[in-house]
């Protein structure tokens, strides 16, 4: 490193930036890997289903798809609002 | 036994086309029987790299088509005996690969006896690069130090695990590797590129071999003589070393440190 470079003017590492934004959408993606193509649709006309009932946050509903030996098992989980929180029924 | 080799990327302009023809020539100056064939029908380029556009006749949908043999549309080429180009189609429509025309080309050259036959895959995931992996054995994985590469290339050793025939047919899955090209060790010095480990690290994989950024390979595509032939460029040695890796020699890692600098250089900075 000459004597000059500190008139350079320097960012923080964008690399290490790289690194951890790529850690995090990569590891998403890979876990959304042959999932049927339907998911996304499934997991929003789901959302809106359950809307007319309970008020629900937008990413309370979890879905995905697991392998298990022979069968593939849906896996849905709703997280339903706090019940100290008035329930708001359509 | 021919073995079927996929030079793929997800992303365009990565070194995929200058990959495969250095690999290419890799293998054939060991006299190994290589056949290269581009699979980027409409935007064809192989040719150029390899400094045989000129004698272009038939190509590989022409062959598919049955309008000639293979061994019309197979280039020879001038430098190395055992070496052979097969062109992409420049005019048809991209609808133009079966998987049955491909597999009926590819099955021809393992009766001919190739020991090789490398797949230049266009960039993205359409048929073409889903056709050049599809019959593949192994698959390398050109991938620059860069985010949308580095993802290009995860959404591709997807792709590798679940839609290739041995993926299927339930066999021994591809084997993958990685080859890093445009490597800037200086710029990795100072945090501004992503290291060869930071690489390895995000897509799990090991890395065949760092290709770094270098004026030879301009000057080799510029000229068509395959940037291997440079014994003189760094992107050379790197290609050989990573050749000689995929044949199962141990080579140390080249031109992964910061060029050595001179006195004045350390102190004004170079």
């Amino acid at each position: 490193m000459g004597i000059f470079d500190f008139l350079r003017a320097r960012n923080t590492s964008t690399a290490s930036v790289a690194r951890e934004r790529l850690r995090i959408i990569v590891a998403q993606e890979r876990s959304q890997r042959g999932a049927p193509d339907y998911l996304p649709l499934l997991r929003r006309e789901l959302l809106e289903v359950i809307r007319k009932y309970v008020s629900v946050e937008q990413d309370a509903v979890d879905i995905h798809v697991e392998r298990d030996g022979e069968h593939d098992v849906l896996e849905l989980s709703v997280a339903l609002p706090d019940r100290t929180a008035p329930a708001h029924v359509a | 036994m021919t073995e079927f080799i996929v030079v793929t990327s997800g992303k365009g302009g990565v070194g995929k086309t200058t990959t495969s023809a250095s690999i290419a020539v890799g293998l054939a100056r060991r006299g190994k029987k290589v056949a290269v064939i581009d699979f980027d029908i409409g935007l064809r380029n192989l040719d150029l790299i390899m400094g045989c556009e000129r004698r272009v006749v038939y190509d590989f949908v022409n062959v598919i088509h049955g309008e000639c043999t293979l061994k019309q549309a197979l280039i020879k080429d001038k430098r190395i005996d055992t070496l052979h180009v097969l062109a992409a189609s420049q005019t048809r429509d991209k609808d133009a690969l079966t998987k049955e025309g491909v597999e009926k080309v590819l099955n021809e050259l393992r009766d001919e006896g190739f020991d090789y036959v490398i797949c230049d895959s266009p960039a993205g995931i359409e048929r073409g690069a889903f056709l050049a992996m599809y019959f593949a054995d192994r698959a390398v994985v050109v991938v620059n130090p860069e985010v949308s590469s580095v993802r290009d290339s995860d959404r591709i050793l997807g792709l590798l695990a679940s839609k290739t025939r041995r993926a299927e047919l339930g066999a021994a899955p591809v084997e993958t590797h990685l080859l890093l090209t445009r490597y800037n060790p200086v710029r990795v010095a100072d945090g501004e590129m992503m290291s060869i480990d930071d690489v390895k690290d995000i897509l799990g994989l090991d890395v065949l071999g760092v290709v770094p950024e270098s004026e030879g390979v301009l000057s080799a595509s510029n000229s068509g003589v395959p940037v291997i032939l440079d014994d003189e460029a760094s992107a050379g040695q790197a290609y050989e070393d990573a050749v000689a890796r995929l044949l199962g020699e141990q080579r140390p890692m080249r031109f992964l440190d910061v060029p050595k600098k001179g006195f004045l250089a350390r102190m004004f900075g170079g």
